[in-house]
């Protein structure tokens, strides 16, 4: 799994935030936009793209992209 | 003679290998009726079936989504006094990642099974006269909707309407159509989706009545719908949903 590749697909579930501002240390529940849409489109993006069938609860403490993107790549290994 | 009795009546269940389809097979049973079975699962749906009160019911492995298997369930099956169409899928899908398999298997699952199924009982004269063709239909696009089930809510509000040309288009023989709207069930559906248990918990509470529906209470409303209790109601939509759609 190729980050850069991760943070577009992460960055492609939001409208209002530009996608140039996604790293994997943003703490994506501090922006404006988020809901819990947001969570289910990141879930079923990661689900498509990557095969990996997460759970909301598996997603409630993630609070960075890099720590989703750990989570997702711990569970392709 | 008790009016919500199935005795001596014939009556296919789809989707009986698990959650509302066995509960519904196992309440039709209990009240006196010959249960036809149908699920996917062949193990699952044997399990259903040992499950049976009386005799003379019969199990038949298909996935209605085949048309072969579709066409040899028709074959099969006696005539009939009543079907109760309870085969049906869901995933919390946002629409901007649903693709066209997705589209797909929801509309084909949810509407397309049911209305083919229809067809091929009264091309091929499996009907009786006053027989009862229940739909499993939803709260979820006839009375609310749900965030990340839009196809879902399209799938369940087009089988509610179609549902309502049955009816009037069987009305002459005296065969009734309806729908039964649940709100949410506990089932293996429900269970083995993507939803966790906090957020179970927690939708739960938005029921007035404060708890999910459970499998056998839709199955109540399905032997009301087949009973003779109710000749007189067709193209109706009978709501269980705990309160849910008053708020």
């Amino acid at each position: 799994m190729e980050t850069n590749e991760f943070i577009q697909n992460f960055a492609a579930q939001f409208d209002d935030t530009d996608a140039s501002e996604f790293t994997l240390e943003t703490r994506f529940r501090e922006l404006d936009e988020w809901s819990s849409l947001n969570a289910l489109a990141i879930l079923n993006m990661i689900g498509k793209k990557y095969s990996v069938l997460l759970k909301p609860d598996e997603m409630k403490p993630i609070k960075t992209v890099k720590e989703l993107f750990d989570l997702v790549q711990s569970k392709l290994s | 003679m008790n009016p919500f009795s199935l005795v001596g009546k014939t009556i296919l269940v789809t989707g009986a290998s698990s959650g509302i389809g066995r509960a519904t097979a196992i309440s039709c049973s209990q009240m006196g009726a010959v249960i036809i079975l149908t699920g996917r699962n062949e193990t699952r749906l044997s399990a259903t079936y040992s499950m049976l009160d009386g005799h003379d019911h019969q199990q038949i492995c298909a996935d209605l989504t085949i048309q072969d298997d579709l066409d040899k369930l028709i074959e099969q099956i006696p005539k009939l006094d009543g079907i109760v169409s309870v085969a049906g899928t869901a995933k919390p899908l946002v629409l901007q990642q649903t693709d066209n398999e997705d589209v797909n298997e929801i509309m084909q699952i949810n509407t397309f099974v049911p209305i083919h199924l229809t067809r091929l009982v009264l091309q091929h004269k499996k009907l009786n006269k006053g027989a009862s063709l229940i739909y499993i239909s939803s709260i979820n696009g006839n009375n609310c909707a749900y965030i990340g089930s839009s196809i879902y809510a399209a799938s369940k509000s087009a089988l509610t309407g179609f549902m309502k040309g049955v009816a009037l288009e069987l009305a002459p023989r005296g065969i009734r159509a309806n729908c039964i709207n649940p709100g949410m069930i506990d089932t293996d559906l429900l269970i083995s989706g993507s939803i966790g248990p906090d957020e179970l918990e927690k939708d739960r509470l938005k029921y007035p009545l404060k708890r999910y529906g459970k499998p056998e209470e839709v199955a109540y409303a399905a032997v009301y719908l087949l009973s003779d209790a109710t000749q007189w109601i067709t193209g109706s939509s009978l709501l269980i949903d705990g309160g849910y759609t008053l708020q």
